[in-house]
Formats: C-alpha cells, structure tokens, sequence
C-alpha cells in the first residue's frame, strides 16, 4: 500500500476515539447513503515509486520527437534553447517549487522578490513601465491583452493578423463566444499584414494585434499598425518573441499599449506545451486593468524593503464578478525559472542568443533555398527566428520521412493552420509548407546534416 | 510576546523550528549586484557564419542598444537565489494549513519523473506518431479522471482551475445553444470562490448569488425562487469553502435539471470524497479538477496548475480539441488526436501544462484506487481532529463534522481581546507554521480556515493545535499580537503604501 500518509495504525484508533466515531467510514456521514461510491474505485491499486517511475521512463522512450534524439527545427511558439544547469538547480529548489501563492508576505518574500525581478526584464524586454507576474501561456496572454484592449477602448471589435501564432488565435476565437467579442480576421500578403483602411470598415477596431516577429518570422511594420490605432483610438496588442526583443526595436517604443509573449524559450524546457509562460506588460496608463497578480515593492513597519501583491482590488477575489480577469493561478514557477535564465544570460548572453538564432536561421535559409525546389513563402520580406518554405511534397510527410533520419524538421504548417490554409498562408503552401526554426543550440554541421536530408527526403 | 523557542512541543515533522525561522537580512536585488562585464553565460560552439547584427536585421527594426539585464557572475547568480529561496515559506519545510489550497506534500518522484529527458524534452508540435507516449500519458490521466469523478471524458487542456471554470462555462453555453436556447444567469452561492463569479462574467453570463443557509450549505428554498428556463446552470463547491458537505445535493441537482439547467462543479474541494462519492453520481454535468490540490502537484509559489475538465456524456462532443484519443486497432499507431464535432475550440496554446499532467498520473499510479480513498479518509480525519481539539479556543461557527477543512473564527478573541483572525495567522508563522486562510469564506465573520491535509503527522497537528492554542491564551493576557511577526524575514508590510506609490519593477524605484 504504497503513500505518503504518516498515520499508524495506533494513531488512526486514537483520533477517532478522540473523535466517539468507531470507523473511518463514519467520516462521511454526511455524504447521503445514496450517492456513495459503494465499491472500490476502478484504477489499479498502487505501485512503488520505482515501479511508477519505470513506466514513466519506458513512455518516454515512446516519445521519439524527444530533443535528445531527434535534433529540434521545431518552433511555432516552442523552442529548443539552453537550459543551463545552474538555471535548474536554482529555479527547481523546493522552497520555490513548494510554496503556495504569496498571500502572507513576511515568509514569501523570496518568491515575491524574484517574481519583481522577473517583472523588471519582462518590462525592459517589452519596452513598457508595467509587467505582471504571469499568466498561463503565450495564447491566455493574448486573450487578456485583447480583453483589456476591448475594456479600454469600450469597443468589441477586434482586427486580429494572421501572423499571430495560429493556436494562439484559435483560442481567442474560442473565448469570444463567451465576451462576444467580434474578431476580424486581417490576412498577410507575402508574409505581412495588408492591414486595411479604417474607412473602409463600418466599425472602427478597439483593438489590433499583431506579432513581432510574426508566427512565420517575418518582420511586421508595427508603425503602420500604431498609425490604425492613433487614427480609429483603437489599442495596439503586440504578441512579440522575447529572444528576438534583444535585437528589435521594443515594441513599447514602437507605440504597443500592451506586449503579450509566451516565455518558454526563457529558461523553460520543450514541456510537451506547458507548463509554459504568459508574458504580459502593459503601459501605465493601463496598469488598473492589468489582468492576474502584480508585485509592488514597499516596506515593512520597521521601513525595511519588502515586496508584496499590489492593487489586490483588480483582482477575482475581491472585485469577484467585476475583476479584470478570473485568472488566480498563474505561473510563478515558469517566471522564476525566466528570471534566473535572464540573470544567468545578462545583457550581453541575451543578445548573443537572439544573434544567433537569427545567423543559424538565415544560413539554414539561405543553405535550403540555394538547393532548388524548395521555395519561401514569405517572399524576400525579412525573416528572423523561424521561415516557412514550401516543399515539393507534403509538409506532414516531409517530417516524418525527416524523423527517420534523426530530425525534428520544424512544424508541418498543415498541422498549425490546416490543409486549406487560412489568411496567413494559401492552402497549397500549407499543405507543402514547412515552418522552421533555428536556436543558438543548432550547430554548423547539424544545420548542414539537415539540408542535405531535406533535399533527399523531398525529391 | 515571548520568542518562540525550538523545542517547546514534541519533535512534530511539520514544524519549522528554527528560529530565526527563515534568512532575516535583506537581499539586494540581482540588478543591484550587477557589475558590467561581468558574466555566466555560456553558449554551444556551432561553427556558424558570424554576420553582425547589421547584416541581419533591417535598420526600421533594429534595437539600438541591447536589453539592459543584471551582469553577473554564475556564483553570483547562485548566491542571490539561494538566499532568496531561503526567505520563502516551503511545504517542505513545515506545514502549510493554508484553507481551500490543500497545501499537502509533494512527492519528489514527481518531479523526477517532470524532468526525464523523454518527457520534458518533447516539442508540442511534434505529430502523434512521434510523441506516442505522452499521448498515452493523457489519455490514461483522463481515463483515470473520469473513473474518479464519474464522468465521460474529460478536456486536459485547462492550465488552472479559473481556466477550467471559464472552460466549462463556454461548455453550458454551447450546450444551450446547440438546443437553441439562450440562457442568461448561472447561479452562485454566497461561500464560492471568487474565480467563480469572475469567470461567469466572461463566460458571457450574469451571477446570482445564493445566500447560505443556518447550517452552512445552500438555501434552498432561496435556490427555488430564483430558478427558471433563463438560469443556464449552477456552480457548486462540494464539499464547499466551508469544508461541509451539502446534503441536500440530489434536491439541487434536480431542481436545476428540472430547469434545464446544468451543475457545474468546482472541483477545489475533490480531495475530500475521493472514492467516497463521485461528482457525477451526484448529478453534475461539468466538473473542474485541480491537480495541484487534490494530486499533490506542487503550487510552484503561484503557479502552475493544471484544470482539467471532465463531463457527462450529453457534453462530450463540446469538449475543447484536438483531444488525444486511443485509435482503433487498424490505424498504424495506438494514439492520435480528434477534434469532436461540435468543440468550442481550443483553450491553450498546445495540449494544457503538460509536465503537470505527468507528475499527477505519477501520483495516482503510485496510490492506486486504494491510496486514493485513504488519501480523503485521512485529510477528513485530520480536518475533523483539528475542530474537536480546537473548538474550546475558537469558535466553530458551524459546529457539525467537517470534511477535509474546518472553518474556525477569531470573532470572539476580537470582540473580547481585540485579537483578529489576521493577528492570529501573522503570530503563528513565527511557531514555524505558515498561515491558515483568513477572511475565507466571505460569509463567515473573523474566518480561520484550516486544511491540515492527509500528509501531516498527529504530531504536526497537535503542535499546530498548541501554537494556537499559546496564541489565544496570548491574546487572553493582552499581549500586543497586532505587531506579530517579529522573527520573519520581514514584518508587517505597508500594503497601502504599495498600492499607493505603485513600485512595480526596479526602473519605478524613486
């Protein structure tokens, strides 16, 4: 009977006594006869750790696309970076990984802390004042950012690019139908958003999105986008990478109200999706809408520096049906692990690693497309982080006949957007096309090894 | 006050004894130990063409100084995190009776099994034939869900309990209109949590809220008044916040059903009835689970979670997709992903926090069936011994047998000593415990709620019951506890100043 529960069977009989109740079973009185379960429940009966922990083991060899065996050009939102030792060791201590949410600060102040540190990068990343202490992943930020876009600007209609990562909006679909929030559909055009003139539209927008770089790593003109904005009062959403921030002009600068991210490539493994980080900064004239926990600094009674939750009345607990989000778990582990992944990089790490993602990601290009056969989709427009080519055969078959010689080969854009493609790429390249990604982990030779098998598998 | 000493009660395994109890100097912040050229960061030789930054991003885009972070060196790095770590309140260091969170301890298989390479090293995006295994992860995790709560088939995408709610919530409502139907209220008790009315708004719906009857459960015959065709559902907590079954289940179920209406259930409280009763077999709809409460997946000082969403069988083809389902024995592989037909869509980025997922499958497999109900058997008893030991020092505003927590209040010590319940969870962090919940629920005035947990030995509890008990003896003989802690990291925080002059990164600092 293997468990965690510290009780004898000594123990068991004094508390009930202590209790007058002869049974354990007289614990749930109060659970109506009727609705008892009666039997035993219908799982396995437990099995030693070591025992469990060598099924887990054998499902992991079951997983071929596992990064130690098939060499990752996997991105769309989920990137194979360095996660070095000491970024393990220090966000994976217990004190971090087994407390509960910072509610009595005078013995949380090594969480609250850490997650004010991991607030002050993601702020200086996004180019904004004010950034939260997370929220679940790159698509719930979303939701949030156009949720509080929508708030501010008191209009539902949404113009929403296609460069946005595609499951990211096929969530925000999902979660309209409870705000009713009217979603337009905005389709790219060699790889860009071809954004609209306002006075075409009935509506003005009160809210465009846009992704910096976009899903296919093209380079999006957020100037034109903050010009619809300015011109209509509309908010600018920038879903934005937070490697490739280190080398692009901020989003804040560039105008954005509020930059939303996934924060997995700071410090987090592949995770098979999750968990992951939601990255959400905003300007500060927008921080009372601010969605999720916030930490403040300020001081104890004896004026000594502490750090807390602040401006506690936006949030569910308090404001309950008038919050600005229902959000009260986050990701707070996901956060430490990006603070010390920033602390470890530094200025100069941080910059090095979007440098060169963006090298190994032209000279895979390049290397691909000097092959012949193989084209981009987006055209010549500028590319970092990840691109997308078109085949001559199936995105899907492409990577599995690329698994058997030893490669993740990127994403079949088939599986991100589906065979008829949507507004960001037409069927016939979605079907044919590949999306792929390049970390600072990828090597010359791998780069190479890849090309070359790419070339053979396709023909 | 006197200080506490380490060796007042019995060796309790719970018990954080050491006083001070956590690293009392104060750390400067990592952008404070910054030096610049310094550094810790070391990165693969790839051989790679080394084009500068100008050759590789158009000027209109390109940043025109790098990103300022911290610049410091690896041990440097080490040292200011292990000293914030060690000013941080732990499960592992002591218990954590913290109401309605089920702050029980954290099997360290769990994380072994979150870190094997084969596991945590998987690209999301990876097909179904490459990533068999955690396919067959999820659908055994659900398989074993739905066992538990007596439900059809469940959505693992959730990534908390909130995210589960708002999931269901988007379930109720496409049910309703698939039968053409618009509805507009979802109903509420007074004792729910506030991530319930929170995620009603934006489910598109309005709340009513029901108040609470003499004996803590739903009124309801005030439940009876408010029901009608334009009510879409009903979300319930049972046990509820107040740690009591509601008996009267089967008349609620039917009076909403009798409505047309759906029950929702807020599966916070799962871990009490663990092979006991089934959310199901009480005639819900929807249930929410959070694996970080009844799975013992840890909180991770926030986050992550995880909310997977189980339903009756007239639901499941709402379910959020793709959802990875076993294939039949013809197809080439065992696993593979199916979007149901009339699915609300996606609710995350990927497939729900997987890792998660993992270490709560681990959990069940080692308890198996048995462990299982053992596990609520045993947070019931210590929940139940916590209020008979206590309920001569506090007062039980509901004085019947609790299931998994009690709910004590400090209204008396307030009225008589002017000692509040925030007095008396700020006094017994410094006996090496954290914090009950205070002010939870809402309904209950001066509320102490109190969750041992399962994992907490009778030691543990007695010496938390003795703490308590010194602190209302404390406030008896005046003893000033509204400046409580003292031997804390830090004291009392300025919760108004924060607020106030709002200091949110290191760049606001004036």
């Amino acid at each position: 009977m293997p468990d965690y529960l510290p009780h004898t069977e000594d123990e068991l009989s004094q508390m009930l006594t202590f209790l007058g109740l002869s049974s354990l079973d007289e614990l749930f009185t109060a659970v109506p006869a009727a609705l008892r379960l009666g039997r035993g429940l219908n799982l396995a009966d437990g099995s030693p750790e070591p025992d469990v922990l060598a099924r887990m083991e054998s499902l992991g060899q079951a997983n071929r696309a596992r990064a130690d065996r098939l060499v990752c050009f996997a991105g769309g939102g989920a990137y194979d970076h360095e996660v070095p030792p000491v970024v393990r060791a220090l966000a994976g201590r217990s004190e971090f990984v087994t407390s509960y949410t910072p509610y009595q600060p005078e013995v949380a102040q090594g969480i609250l802390q850490a997650v004010f540190e991991f607030q002050t990068m993601v702020a200086r990343l996004a180019g904004l004042p004010v950034a939260n202490a997370s929220l679940y992943d790159g698509a719930n930020a979303l939701v949030e950012g156009v949720n509080l876009g929508v708030a501010a600007s008191g209009r539902q209609t949404v113009w929403l690019s296609a460069g946005v990562q595609p499951h990211w909006r096929s969530v925000l679909r999902t979660f309209a139908a409870g705000t009713g929030h009217v979603l337009v559909d905005i389709p790219l055009e060699a790889g860009v958003t071809r954004w609209p003139e306002p006075a075409d539209h009935d509506e003005a927008p009160g809210v465009l999105v846009v992704g910096y770089p976009n899903y296919l790593g093209c380079l999006e003109d957020l100037g034109a986008a903050r010009r619809i904005c300015d011109a209509t009062g509309a908010l600018l959403v920038v879903a934005a990478d937070p490697v490739s921030a280190a080398v692009l002009r901020a989003p804040g600068e560039w105008g954005a109200d509020v930059v939303v991210g996934e924060g997995q490539a700071l410090g987090t493994a592949l995770s098979f999706g999750g968990p992951y980080l939601g990255l959400f900064a905003v300007a500060q004239q927008h921080v009372r809408r601010l969605p999720g926990r916030l930490v403040g600094e300020t001081v104890d009674v004896e004026g000594t520096r502490a750090y807390v939750t602040t401006l506690r009345a936006r949030e569910q607990d308090i404001r309950r049906e008038k919050a600005t989000s229902n959000v009260c778990t986050n990701q707070t582990l996901m956060a430490i692990y990006a603070a010390v992944q920033l602390g470890w990089l530094g200025t100069t790490g941080l910059h090095e690693v979007a440098l060169r993602c963006a090298r190994g990601t032209r000279f895979c290009r390049e290397s691909i497309l000097a092959l012949g056969g193989i084209e981009p989709i987006t055209g010549t427009t500028p590319t970092v982080r990840e691109f997308a080519v078109r085949t001559p055969i199936a995105g899907r078959l492409a990577i599995e006949r690329l698994a058997d010689e030893g490669y993740l080969g990127g994403l079949a854009l088939a599986d991100l957007i589906g065979d008829d493609g949507d507004g960001s790429v037409s069927g016939d390249d979605a079907r044919h096309g590949l999306l792929v990604a390049v970390t600072e982990r990828r090597t010359r030779s791998e780069v190479e090894g890849f090309v070359r098998t790419l070339d053979k598998v396709v023909r | 006050m006197k200080a506490v000493g380490g060796t007042a009660v019995g060796a309790a395994g719970g018990r954080a004894t050491s006083a001070p109890i956590m690293g009392g100097a104060a750390e400067p912040t990592l952008f404070e130990l910054s030096q610049p050229g310094r550094r810790s960061w070391q990165l693969r030789t790839t051989g790679m063409p080394e084009w500068d930054v100008e050759e590789l991003v158009p000027p209109a885009h390109r940043r025109d100084a790098p990103v300022e972070l911290a610049e410091v060196s690896e041990r440097d790095l080490v040292g200011h995190f292990t000293r914030l770590s060690a000013r941080q309140f732990s499960v592992d260091l002591g218990a954590y009776p913290l109401g309605s969170c089920t702050m029980k301890y954290n099997p360290k298989v769990c994380d072994t099994v979150a870190g094997l390479p084969g596991l945590a090293g998987v690209h999301p995006g990876a097909p179904a034939s490459l990533s068999q295994g955690w396919l067959q992860i999820f659908v055994e995790l659900e398989e074993a869900l739905c066992e538990v709560t007596g439900m059809a088939a469940a959505t693992l995408q959730p990534a908390a309990g909130a995210a589960g709610e708002l999931t269901g919530l988007l379930l109720m409502r496409a049910y309703h209109q698939a039968r053409g139907e618009s509805r507009h209220r979802v109903i509420i008790p007074d004792s729910a949590h506030g991530t319930n009315p929170a995620s009603v708004t934006l489910g598109g719906y309005e709340t009513v809220t029901v108040p609470s009857d003499a004996r803590g459960c739903v009124d309801l015959e005030a439940l009876r008044s408010v029901l009608d065709t334009d009510v879409a559902g009903i979300m319930l907590t049972n046990p509820n916040t107040l740690g009591l079954f509601e008996e009267d289940i089967e008349a609620i179920a039917g009076a909403i059903h009798e409505v047309g209406g759906l029950l929702y259930y807020d599966g916070a409280n799962l871990n009490a009835i663990l092979g006991v009763v089934r959310p199901g077999d009480m005639g819900f709809d929807i249930v929410h689970m959070n694996l970080h409460k009844t799975f013992a997946t840890p909180h991770g000082g926030g986050g992550p979670g995880a909310g997977p969403v189980a339903v009756s069988p007239r639901l499941v083809d709402f379910l959020p997709g793709p959802r990875p389902v076993r294939l039949p024995d013809d197809a080439p592989d065992d696993f593979g992903y199916l979007t149901p037909p009339q699915s609300i869509g996606r609710v995350h980025s990927w497939h729900g926090n997987a890792l998660v997922l993992a270490r709560a499958l681990t959990y069940m497999e080692v308890h198996g069936g048995d462990g299982l109900r053992r596990v609520a058997e045993r947070a019931v008893l210590n929940a139940n011994w916590i209020r008979r030991r206590l309920a001569d020092t506090y007062d039980v505003p509901f004085d019947r047998p609790c299931m998994h927590e009690v709910v004590l209040s400090a209204a008396t010590l307030r009225k008589k000593f002017g000692t509040k319940a925030l007095d008396v969870g700020k006094r017994l962090l410094e006996f090496g415990f954290h914090a009950p919940t205070v002010y939870f629920p809402l309904i209950v005035d001066e509320a102490l709620m109190i969750e041992p947990t399962e994992t907490e030995s009778l030691q543990t509890l007695e010496a938390l019951a003795e703490a308590l008990e010194t602190i209302a003896a404390e406030a008896a003989a005046g003893e000033p506890l509204g400046e409580a802690p003292h031997s804390t990291p830090v004291r009392r925080v300025d919760e108004a100043r924060a607020a106030r002059t709002l200091i949110p990164t290191f760049d606001a600092r004036p």
